[in-house]
């Protein structure tokens, strides 16, 4: 019974696992296996024919694999420092700073996390198509750049920062921008890191925004090269086509697992004493 | 820096719809020990915040020495604030924690920075910070935890890194909202010592904010006590003892707190105690109900005196709290305090009866003002 109870849990979370991690299983044997095996159902995990080295060294080298890895860290990198350098600061002001209207604006911020990216789309390419901005990495980036989300993670972060330390370091001469990523933001590190998590992964994972602003192979981000790359290069050929998705999402998975301390920590919220 | 005067006059200031001050003047002088007391909420912090400019105030004005800082912001008021939660910066050791309000203020950005700083800050400004760190840190006797981080504390040692803070630069006041409260019984009384002991000896001017009257008397020059958003009486512990303004200063002054009996002054100007005249008496225009403060030690069993019902006695080592109610009036609580040897004289049904030198009591008016009284030449007991 006491075992029962205490793997039970264990258990019932591993089963709901497995569907979540399937199609990551499937697409790491598919990369294994040779283009006879492909469609062959069984999850058996020694393919007949290890065929990895031909589909791995075919997805790095007839793709650009490391140009649209390149274009990847630009994009994520550009649009995290955007977001963390605007939200920082609108969070501590939401938070920390009293002037007429806070709860107004907070609402409003609230309300703009409903609105989906998708309804967006339309008026952010006509803009940027009339500002001749199309096929440029910004155009990739700038729709990211202010993330209600963001603002509302550290907003709920920064709220339990000590106010006495503020009003300390405010006696003490340190100035609001000083307090506001020196001491405040410092406190808040998992949510830090967390956010960098969800941001990191969405966009390096994102096909949907640059499919629409870029059409140039060069500037393409790992989704969307592998998606140019699947039509041109190599019709069928699953095997390396999975190949190169699995070298897509390796780094986010080591992303995940460094992170993933300060990422809980910073998803439960309990960052600052 | 020599010790500051600071004044406030006509401060102001509401949250929304409560009035939290009520226009307060307040001249406090430099190099003293002045307190302010009175009942958690009643705006001692509110006052204390809008001295360091952390507050604004709706109206009225705030002046440090000869100087007008109402508009100043909080880092050029050149104060230092000790706070209850004592605020210290959890990423900095305590060593960090103390230079920082010198570093602040004697070394440019570009110099405060983690790594490049140690390069560009001019030696001679930096070993003066450390010589003055070390210097503080000796006078609370909190060298060895230099190199602690603020979590590895036990919260008297937090509590000395935040005065140690506050006394590495030589402000023109100290600001303390209510530094000790979050110590154990023992320690408080200890730390009460030794703050008195760093007042002494500094000689700088001290506004402390307190809820604790025993803090307040046993440290303070002078005692400001406050009751929603005013100053009741400001004064010396003694006067505020011997002389309570109001009924609110009588009641929160004291351990234990003062006995109040509903008493009538009649036409003549007679004080009619328990059905009898008291021998004092008050001018005619103060005729109604009035309340009479007598403290626990002014009382003394005696034949004759007022019926009191004993309900029990508390021995404090020297000292011995009789407490009980009034034989006629259940309602009102009377509590003596006499020497632990004397007998509590108590009759078969449980009553005793007191008396008390009646030029001591205290008489207040409905108002709850003080009145004074007059006492004639004869005295009654
Ligand atoms: N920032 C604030 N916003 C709204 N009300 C406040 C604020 N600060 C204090 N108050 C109110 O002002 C009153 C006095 O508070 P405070 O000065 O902290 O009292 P004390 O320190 O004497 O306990 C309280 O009723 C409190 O709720
Ligand atoms: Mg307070």
């Amino acid at each position: 019974m006491v075992l029962l109870r205490k793997y039970l849990p264990h258990l019932v979370l591993a089963l709901g696992a497995i569907p979540m991690l399937l199609p990551f299983y499937w697409m790491l044997l598919t990369s294994f296996r040779s283009p006879a095996e492909i469609f062959d159902v069984s999850l058996w995990p020694i393919p007949k024919n290890f065929d990895a080295v031909e589909n791995y060294a075919r997805a790095a080298g007839q793709v650009p694999m490391a140009r649209f890895m390149l274009n990847g860290v630009i994009v994520c990198l550009g649009i995290l420092i955007a977001q963390v350098l605007t939200a920082v600061p609108a969070a501590y002001a939401l938070a920390k700073l009293r002037f007429p209207a806070r709860k107004l604006m907070l609402s409003l911020v609230i309300a703009a996390l409903c609105i989906p990216m998708q309804a967006l789309a339309l008026p952010l390419y006509v803009g940027l198509a009339k500002t001749d901005l199309l096929n440029t990495y910004f155009a990739m980036m700038s729709p990211f750049f202010l993330s209600v989300f963001a603002i509302f993670l550290f907003h709920q972060s920064f709220r339990s920062y000590p106010d006495e330390i503020i009003e300390a370091a405010r006696i003490d001469g340190f100035s609001e921008m000083e307090i506001c990523w020196g001491l405040v933001l410092r406190g808040s590190l998992p949510s830090l890191a967390a956010f960098a998590v969800f941001s990191l992964v969405a966009h390096w994972n994102d096909l949907y925004w640059p499919m629409i602003v870029v059409t140039d192979t060069n500037l393409a981000p790992p989704p969307l090269g592998m998606l140019f790359f699947s039509d041109v290069e190599s019709g069928a050929n699953y095997g390396a086509l999975m190949a190169g998705a699995t070298i897509i999402t390796a780094p986010m998975v080591v992303c995940f697992l460094f992170a993933r301390k300060h990422f809980i920590a910073g998803l439960t919220m309990t960052g600052v004493k | 820096m020599q010790p500051q005067s600071l004044q406030l006059s006509g401060i102001r200031k509401g949250f929304g719809a409560d009035d939290v001050l009520k226009e307060i003047d307040l001249s406090v002088r430099p190099g003293e020990f002045l307190s302010l007391v009175g009942m958690s909420g009643c705006g001692k912090s509110t006052l204390l915040r809008i001295m360091a400019g952390l507050e604004t105030p709706d109206s009225g004005t705030v002046s440090i020495g000869s100087r007008d800082v109402t508009n100043v912001d909080p880092s050029d008021r050149d104060l230092a604030m000790v706070f209850q939660s004592y605020a210290l910066y959890p990423h900095m050791s305590v060593r960090q924690n103390i230079a920082t309000p010198l570093r602040m203020r004697n070394l440019s950005l570009g110099a405060r920075l983690p790594l490049i700083g140690r390069m560009t800050a001019k030696a001679s400004v930096l070993s003066k910070i450390d010589a003055a760190v070390n210097e503080a840190a000796d006078v609370l006797q909190i060298g060895h935890l230099l190199d602690r981080k603020p979590a590895q504390l036990s919260g008297g040692q937090r509590q000395r890194v935040a005065l140690a803070r506050a006394l590495v630069r030589s402000p023109a006041a100290f600001l303390m909202d209510e530094p000790l409260s979050n110590l154990d019984a023992k320690l408080r009384a200890h730390m009460r010592e030794e703050l008195s002991g760093l007042h002494r000896r500094l000689g700088a001017t001290f506004i402390y904010v307190t809820h604790d009257q025993i803090e307040a008397m046993t440290m303070s020059d002078r005692i400001a006590l406050m009751s929603s958003g005013r100053i009741e009486q400001l004064g010396t512990p003694d006067e505020l003892y011997q002389q309570p303004a109001t009924v609110t200063v009588a009641r929160f002054i004291g351990t234990p707190s003062i006995n109040l009996l509903p008493v009538e002054i009649d036409a003549s100007g007679r004080v009619m105690a328990l059905g009898r005249p008291l021998g004092v008496s008050v001018p005619a225009r103060y005729a109604g109900p009035a309340m009479l403060g007598i403290r626990a030690e002014d009382l003394r069993p005696a034949a004759g005196g007022f019926a009191v019902k004993v309900l029990r006695s508390e021995t404090y080592g020297a000292d011995r709290y009789v407490t009980g109610h009034l034989a006629d009036d259940q309602a009102v609580c009377i509590v003596m305090r006499q020497a632990a040897g004397d007998p509590i004289a108590v009759n078969g049904e449980g009553l005793s009866h007191l008396v008390f030198p009646e030029q001591r009591a205290h008489l207040f008016g409905a108002d709850g003002n003080r009145i004074e009284t007059t006492v004639p030449a004869r005295i009654a007991i």
